[in-house]
Parts: C-alpha cells; structure tokens; sequence
C-alpha cells in the first residue's frame, strides 16, 4: 500500500537526519545480526503466515474499529476506537513481542530481554515467551515497579524474572539502560525485545513494521463500515511512539489525512515536570539513536514526568522527530488532569476504562473544534486494569 | 605524531593506562589524581567525561559518573580545568565519554577544546565507524587527535581490519564482550582470542581492558599486546581510599611491581 518511501527509513537506517546506530563497538555484532536479517526473514510467506495466524487465533485480532457513538454525540462528530486494549494482554505491545520472539527464533536465540514502563511491554513479552517455551527477563524501574504492581505480578506468574532498574530516575529510560547492558555481556544467545519505535536501526523499522497490522485493518474496517477509504483524523498517544506508528503507518502517504501524536505533557510544558518531548527536546543521542531528547546544555538526559508510567520516556521513536519535523505528524500534549479527566468521561459514557496513555489520547478531543462530518480514529492503545490505582487515588473513588 | 604515537616508539612494551572519571571524587580532583597518576609511573591516562546514561558501564562507572555530575562535572567545566593540564602532565592524556553531551557541545568546538589542552585522543565508543570516516576523520586529523576504536571477542576478522586501517594510535581490545567492570574470563576462548590478534600483525599497537585489576591480570595481558587498561578496579579504590597520592602510588606499585 506504500507507494514510495518518503517518510520511512533509508538504507543507512536514517530518517531524514534522525535515526542510525550509536552503540558501542560490544552492541555492534548483535545489531548487524539483525540488521543483515530483520527484512529477509519477516518478509518470507512463512513468516507472515505464522505472524498473522498466531494474531488471529492467539491475540484475537483483527481488533475492533468501534464507532463510539456516546462520545461521538458529545463532541458532535464521528469518532472510532480502534480497539487495541481487547488484544490479549490487553495492549498493542503483543503485536510486537509476537512479530520479534518468532524472529529471534528463526536467529536461533534462546533467551529473551526486555524493558517495560507501565509492565504492558513486559507482561506482553513474558507473554509470549511462556507461549514459546523461552527463558525471559524483563527490566523494569524500580519506580514503574510500585505504581504497576499487578503487571509486575503478572509477569511472574508468567514465569519471568524482573529484575528492578534502581539507578536514574527509576524509570523506563533507566530500565532499558539495564536491558542493553544485559545485551552487551550475552552477546550471543539473547534476543532484545525492545517495546517501541526506539533504539538502534533496525529497531524503530521492525516494531513499526509488526505494529503496522493496526492501520492495515482501520483501513479494511473504515471501508466496511462508512465507505470511506481513510478518515479525516487519526490521534494516538505517544511515549517511544509504537501504537502511533502503528495507527499511522499506512496513511504516512495519504496527505489529506491528518496525523496526531499526543505526548504527556505532565503537569504542564513549562512546570519541570513533563514528557513533552518535541516541545522540550532537542537533537541527542539516546539508547542508540539519533531523535529529539529532553536534555540539559551539557547534555544529559533530563528525567521526564508523567503520570502515565508508558508513556514517561525522555525521547521518541527517530521516526516521530522526522515527522514532526518534516510537518507530516502534528505533535500536541496533555496533562496528567487533562489525561485522568478523559478516562473517566470514557469510562462512563463508552463502559470502556483505558489506560491512562490511552486517555491522553482521548483526551485531545476536548480541544478540537468539530463541523460535525469528519470522522475520527482514535488509537485505544489498552486498557486501564493496570491504572486502576492511579485512577482510585486520583479520583478518591 | 603526538604524544600517543611517540609513546608507543619509546616504550614498545607492558604499557600501562588508568582510566579515571573527570571530577570524582571531588570535583576539583581531576589534575590532582592525573599528576598522582603520572608521578605513580602511569603511562598514559582516559580521563571520563560523565554522561546521565551510561549504557555500557557497570555499576562502578555508572557511580563515578552519578558522583561527579552531583560534584557539578560537565564538559564545559573538565574543559576549564584542563587548560593547565599540560603544565603538570607530559603523559599522552585522552578523553572517553558518550557522544551525547559532545554533540551538545558541538564536534568541531570540542576538538578544539581538546587541541586548546593537549589532549591527544579520544574514545567515543558509541560513535558509528562510517560517521566518523566520512564526517570527522579530517577534523581530528587537522587537530591532532587520534581516534580510539574498540574490538571485542565477538567483532568480526575483516571488521578488525577495517578499524586498524582507520585507527592511528592504538586499538583498545576488550577482554570479553561486556560492560565495564566485571572479572576476566580466564578461559582458553579469551586466550585463542589474544593470541588471534596478536597474530593479525595490525599496524597499530594494541591495549587490552576490561577486567585487568591486579598484578596477576595485567601481566598476563601484557604478554599478548602492548599495555594494559585498568577502569572500575582504580575508581573502586578511589571510592574507598581516597585520591591522595599515596594511594595512588601504592596502587600503580601493586599492579607494576615496583620497588
Ligand atoms: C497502553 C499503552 N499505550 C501506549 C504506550 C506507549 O508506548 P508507545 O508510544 O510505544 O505506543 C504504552 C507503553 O507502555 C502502553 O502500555
């Protein structure tokens, strides 16, 4: 469906000028692995036989394209919920894990790493390995480990070993600082699943590759169900940007359909404490790629804030900067109250809790203004069991 | 030439390089512990610039960084506290660290910056081999700085290659393939590795780091290449000892066997 390559990546593993491979000389045989095998391998039709049919059987897609039509009655307009959380695990994160456990054993590899935020990574990557038979650890922050406790739960009793990230900030960056370094020294038997559009090429163009089924289908199921052969809008939150990248992909070429990432801009752009990446950012390096980075003028990386823990990243996917660069994707945020708020609108007029990264998304909503013809997608990238805590705490339920 | 190349020439063997993080313990402790070091019988220094995401540093490094950023270390600030580097240090001197805050700093400002000090090296394990050929070679070349490539066990033959014909002042062979500061692999695969190198007969002289921390360590890996690295065993006693210089000599004396 893609026509030309204008917003993917080039052959030196770049968009425009973000993206590449800055990892030291102890990563490179591992990422060249990768690199020399990622596209031969997926693309093969057995591949893509065994991905799409363990999706359909044992994830249960395709997920729904859900015209919502309380919420719709509320903002006058026509929006969809792509339907992401019904996934088993109850995230898109299992497109990935799915597409990535069965590369890493046509690699040969025999034990699987991996970092988590909100644990949905995590409990998606354990899932997978239970399913396939393989030893897994999954890094977490020490931080994310207390506010997502049942996934911390789960993953155990999935039969994988958390190991808490303790240096840092506690959180995602610092859980994948550990998962790399757990990569440097098993350099030979151990696959990294890394959870977003993040990391060394060919990182960011595999997961958008195995996300890329959520687009593929919102174009099918929009076509059943309106006729129309793309929307007018399609809205997904973005932490490393892996469900963005996924709603997005298949309508990069389509220029009349607008695109919007929606960061966590924590308690306020301007407060200190937020995740707003391209309006706090700048041009760095982080965990092995160029892109946009919250960092001090000296260069270090500054500890983000949300009070959503996928979405709590100093950086996005290389990717996500060339868009927002390029002009093609509109990047906005959303505060932790702006988030909540929409939760639980959802909640009550929809009987469908998301996750508070979801609900940054829906929480963009508020701030349009609607003629009441277009239609809308909105990327449901899970669902809030895993927040309810947060949501109990925040709202003294 | 400089100091790096000339070293190699005078001394063609049982080199000895410390490598230490700018700015630890105190902040101020960066030319004290580089003189100590030289006065110590060191050979040559790293001297780490420390970056927030230490991604290929064990718990050591990943400390000492932590420590001198508190301390207030930045590039800016190592910078100022070099300019009279070379009125204390004759020793070649070269400067390790992340290409993120280099970035920040600007590439050609921070070659500058080290020329202004007389530095003569550096090693940015996470900038690309293709990056630097096509975009940077020139400016270190212009400011006389050699570049530091690093091998490891894993890195394959004509990878090797392809770094000794880049590389003009040494290359920094990894003992294993791991983060810094865990224990040598004493097995007969490290051996058949050392050896392999040592028969490639590369133009450049080699350094072996990563998990020398004794006596016992360095004189095994100086018998395979021209010196020997040691990083997290020297912070590790700065942690507990102290900079003062007579811990300092106490510590090169136990690894050289002097006296
Ligand atoms: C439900 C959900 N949505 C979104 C995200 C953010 O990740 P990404 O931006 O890669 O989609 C996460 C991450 O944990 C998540 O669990």
């Amino acid at each position: 469906m893609k026509t030309e390559n204008k917003y993917g990546v080039d052959e030196r593993g770049f968009y425009g000028r973000f993206g590449g491979a800055y990892i030291p000389e102890m990563l490179y045989p591992n990422i060249e692995e990768l690199r020399e095998n990622y596209l031969r391998i997926i693309e093969t039709p057995e591949f893509r036989k065994e991905f799409e049919g363990l999706l359909a059987d044992y994830v249960g897609r395709p997920t729904p394209l859900y015209l919502a039509q309380r919420l719709s009655e509320h903002y006058g307009t026509t929006i969809y919920l792509k339907r992401e959380d019904l996934n088993h695990t109850g995230a898109h994160k299992i497109n990935n894990t799915i597409g990535q456990l069965l590369l890493a054993e046509k690699l040969g590899k025999k034990r699987i790493i991996a970092e988590t935020g909100a644990g949905q990574h995590g409990v998606a990557t354990a899932t997978v390995c239970a399913l396939r038979g393989l030893e897994c650890v999954v890094y977490m922050g020490e931080v994310d480990m207390q506010r997502q406790a049942p996934n911390v739960a789960r993953m155990k009793m999935l039969g994988a070993t958390v190991v808490p990230a303790t240096c840092g900030s506690k959180t995602l960056k610092d859980a994948t600082n550990e998962a790399l370094r757990d990569w440097i020294n098993n350099p030979v038997d151990t696959h990294y699943i890394i959870g977003s559009v993040v990391g060394p090429h060919p990182y960011p163009d595999m997961v958008a590759r195995f996300q890329s089924v959520i687009s593929r289908e919102i174009r099918r199921q929009l076509l059943e169900k309106s006729g129309k052969e793309v929307p007018d809008q399609v809205i997904a939150c973005v932490g490393g940007g892996s469900n963005a990248m996924g709603a997005f992909y298949h309508f990069l070429d389509d220029e009349s359909v607008k695109l919007i990432g929606v960061e966590a801009g924590g308690e306020g752009v301007d407060t200190g404490r937020s995740a707003a990446t391209t309006v706090l950012g700048k041009d760095g390096i982080i965990h092995g790629s160029r892109s946009l980075l919250m960092q001090t003028d000296d260069g270090q990386i500054i500890e983000p804030h949300s009070v959503s823990a996928g979405l709590d990243y100093p950086g996005i996917g290389p990717q996500h900067a060339h868009l927002h660069e390029t002009g093609r994707v509109q990047f906005v945020n959303i505060t932790d109250q702006e988030a909540m708020e929409a939760g639980l609108l959802l909640s009550k007029l929809e009987g469908i809790i998301p996750a508070i990264e979801s609900s940054h998304a829906l929480a963009w909503l508020k701030k349009m203004e609607f003629t009441g013809r277009e239609s809308i997608v909105i990327s449901l990238s899970g669902r809030g069991d895993k927040d309810l805590q947060t949501y109990i705490d925040f709202f003294r339920l | 030439m400089n100091r790096i190349n000339e070293l190699f020439k005078k001394k063609p063997g049982k080199l000895l390089s410390i490598y230490f993080t700018a700015g630890y313990p105190g902040l101020e402790d960066t030319i004290p512990v580089a003189r100590a070091l030289q006065e110590a019988g060191a050979d040559m220094l790293e001297i780490g610039f420390p970056f927030s995401d230490p991604l290929a540093d064990g718990p050591v490094i990943q400390h000492s960084s932590e420590v001198a950023l508190k301390n207030g270390m930045s590039l800016r600030k190592l910078f100022s506290q070099l300019k009279e580097l070379r009125e204390h240090v004759r020793i070649p001197v070269l400067l390790m660290g992340y290409l993120n805050p280099v970035f920040q700093y600007g590439m050609e400002n921070f070659c500058a910056s080290c020329a202004e000090c007389g530095i003569d090296g550096l090693i940015l394990p996470d900038l690309p081999m293709t990056e630097f050929e096509t975009q940077y070679q020139d400016l270190f070349r212009r400011h006389n700085l050699s570049n530091i490539f690093l091998v490891t066990p894993e890195s394959r033959e004509e990878r090797i290659r392809r770094i000794d014909q880049l590389s003009d002042g040494f290359i920094y062979a990894l003992s294993s393939s791991s983060t810094t500061g865990k224990q040598m692999d004493s097995t007969l695969q490290t051996e058949k590795y050392f050896e392999k190198l040592q028969s490639m007969n590369l133009r450049n002289p080699l350094m072996i780091g990563f998990g020398v921390n004794d006596r016992e360590s360095f004189q095994k890996v100086v018998s395979y290449a021209h010196g020997a690295i040691i990083g997290s065993a020297f912070i590790r006693l700065l942690d507990k000892e102290g900079a003062r210089p007579e811990v300092i000599r106490r510590f090169i004396h136990s690894i050289l066997g002097s006296n």
